[in-house]
């Protein structure tokens, strides 16, 4: 049935909002949390968020009748209150699958979070959650490797990986930086970390950072008789730069590389990670600027929406927060995004504010990586909440060892060990973290000198960004 | 503050060298290592027995002990294939290890005695 051109403004929900819609299995979904306005009418903003975030603009134009436009626009099919949060409220949206080019989650993004989140109707506007159809997920790369292939890779089974980030974080040269390295992972970590803000600087060149790494990976596998890796940070200020970068740590023999995949953005991510899965280098992923993106609870993207990108993207490891230590995550969100990072199916679960089921088929798994302010008095917790599949990584709990890194690094290898042979004796031990701490310490001196070092030390401040979950 | 002491590994001493999961734990008796081969029965992993001379505990394979114990839930079974591994090859390392065979990967892997060095 052919329809007429009529020129002029329609209002949004008399095309974007369906609540008679029932999605798609291939559909894209996502749940907006949305504060509108004062005045308008909650059904018109959600159709309006559809609308922006699709085939729509402001006005009618005579090429929408060229294109059968009922087709490709999102669509409002569902509102629901925001538990504890008068003003607010969620729109759900869905969005043919043929929006978006295969296996780009930079078009994804470019749609979902593009104009709209100007939108002047909006007073705010933030993406919680979004479901990616599998038929999506199976266009995308995901991680190089994932988890169990790191695993076999690294030879490292049925405990956390432990790692640890260089500090001082600038004006180290690349030879005390190597050090720095080489006395951690003598000690016993698996892993040494570039802090993100070190690239290639007068200080320290990265050729000679990598040099210097490597070295001191080689001789502590000599050493040590384990397998070890440096995350040798490519993030760089062009793509050719960052591809040059990694291509030299994978002469060098470099296991693993790292890139910071929000303020390097999703094309050299993508990128990157068909250069590792390619190459056979593992990727560690960085998530500098996610707190000016996620932290504001009614403005911005949800962390498990960021989570999910980097997924698709590739990745082998991700920040994920610590939920024990000096940075923002509440413990059931964190538990939320963590199983959205390393499961195949994740069921909805309001209480973590999941709000989609999510399939991810055969995609490989990103080992979540808790990181930044924690000390082997969180071991217990740590090891109970993140379990075998993740990498703990004690920066100042490793360095400011009163004996320096190597016996940091033992009292942190030892410390994780024994939490990890009691729980697997049955004890539950985030209940008992102390018992198996002051065990272990009698057969390791640089454990109970770490645990003299830090027991004073807490971080207890309430989270800003909390699951909406109970009416206040 | 105690004073600080040296880190004691070296290059030059066999002993420095660890052997990944357990290795920097003591020893464990035989009560204790029965809790961790009930872990794997529990997990409802396939337990198995590697071992290798501690010069080449490197390499990523080590020389399978007969064949990993598909469903095997008893603990006793496994304890006395771990004797007599050990028996049979007393200057080796022996491992652990719990096969997952739905992650095709190795849920537990833990070095359970060191051989001479």
């Amino acid at each position: 049935m052919a329809k007429t051109y009529n020129a002029g403004v329609k209002e949004y929900r008399e095309t974007y909002w369906m609540p008679e819609y029932q999605p798609k299995e291939s559909d894209f979904l996502a749940c907006f949390k949305v504060v509108p306005q004062p005045g308008v009418p909650r059904e018109e903003i959600a159709a309006a968020v559809a609308a922006e975030s699709s085939t729509g603009t402001w006005t009618t134009v005579w090429t929408d009748l060229l294109t059968d436009l009922d087709y490709y626009k999102g669509r409002a099919y569902k509102i629901e209150d925001v538990p504890g949060d008068d003003e607010a409220f969620y729109a759900f949206i869905a969005y043919p699958i043929d929006l978006f080019e295969e296996g780009s989650v930079v078009n994804v993004f470019t749609s979902l979070v593009g104009n709209v989140f100007g939108f002047k109707a909006l007073r705010s506007l933030r993406l919680e959650d979004v479901r990616i159809p599998l038929a999506y997920v199976m266009t995308c790369g995901g991680p190089p490797h994932g988890i169990h292939v790191e695993r076999d890779k690294m030879d490292k089974y049925g405990r956390p990986m432990l790692g640890c980030t260089i500090k001082p974080k600038l004006g180290l040269s690349a030879k005390n930086y190597g050090r720095a390295v080489y006395e951690c992972l003598r000690g016993g970590l698996d892993f040494t970390k570039d802090d993100e803000n070190v690239n290639s600087q007068p200080f320290m060149r990265w050729r000679d950072r990598f040099l210097f790494c490597q070295d001191a990976i080689e001789k502590s596998e000599a050493e040590t008789g384990e397998r070890k890796g440096h995350y040798l940070n490519v993030t760089a200020p062009t793509p050719e730069e960052m591809y040059k970068r990694a291509e030299f740590a994978k002469e060098l023999g470099s296991p693993i590389i790292m890139h910071d995949y929000l303020t390097g953005g999703f094309t050299a991510n993508t990128g990157l990670a068909n250069w590792c899965r390619e190459n056979g280098v593992l990727l560690h992923i960085h998530r500098a600027m996610h707190g000016v993106i996620d932290r504001n609870p009614h403005h911005g993207i949800h962390f498990r929406v960021l989570a999910k990108a980097l997924r698709l993207s590739g990745g082998d490891h991700l920040h994920s927060g610590t939920v024990v230590g000096k940075l923002e995550g509440d413990r059931d969100a964190t538990l939320g995004w963590i199983d959205l990072m390393r499961d195949s199916f994740i069921e909805e679960d309001r209480s973590r504010g999941i709000m989609f089921d999510q399939d991810f088929g055969a995609m490989p798994g990103v080992l979540p990586v808790a990181s930044g302010g924690i000390h082997v008095w969180h071991m217990p917790a740590l090891v109970a909440i993140f379990g075998d599949d993740s990498v703990l990584q004690f920066g100042g709990g490793t360095l400011g060892h009163p004996w320096g890194n190597a016996a940091g690094a033992a009292a942190n290898r030892v410390a994780l060990e024994a939490c990890v042979q009691a729980r697997n004796e049955g004890k539950e031990v985030e209940k008992i973290g102390k018992e198996v701490l002051t065990e272990a310490a009698k057969h390791s001196p640089e454990l109970k000198v770490a645990m003299e070092t830090w027991k004073e030390i807490k971080f207890e401040f309430d989270t800003v960004d909390k699951l909406d979950v109970s009416h206040k | 503050m105690s004073e600080v002491q040296d880190y004691p590994s070296r290059l030059s001493d066999p002993k420095s060298r660890k052997a990944e999961t357990f290795s920097y734990l003591p020893k464990m008796n035989e009560e204790q290592l029965r809790k961790q081969v009930q872990y794997i029965i529990d997990q409802g992993w396939n337990p198995a027995i590697e071992h290798t001379e501690p010069e080449h505990a490197f390499q990523y394979f080590w020389y399978m002990w007969k064949l990993p114990m598909f469903g095997e839930t008893s603990v006793d079974r496994v304890m006395e294939e771990l004797d007599a591994c050990i028996k049979a090859n007393p200057n080796n390392h022996v491992r652990l290890i719990g096969y997952n065979n739905y992650t095709q990967s190795q849920g537990a892997n833990m070095l359970i005695k060191r051989g001479d060095m």
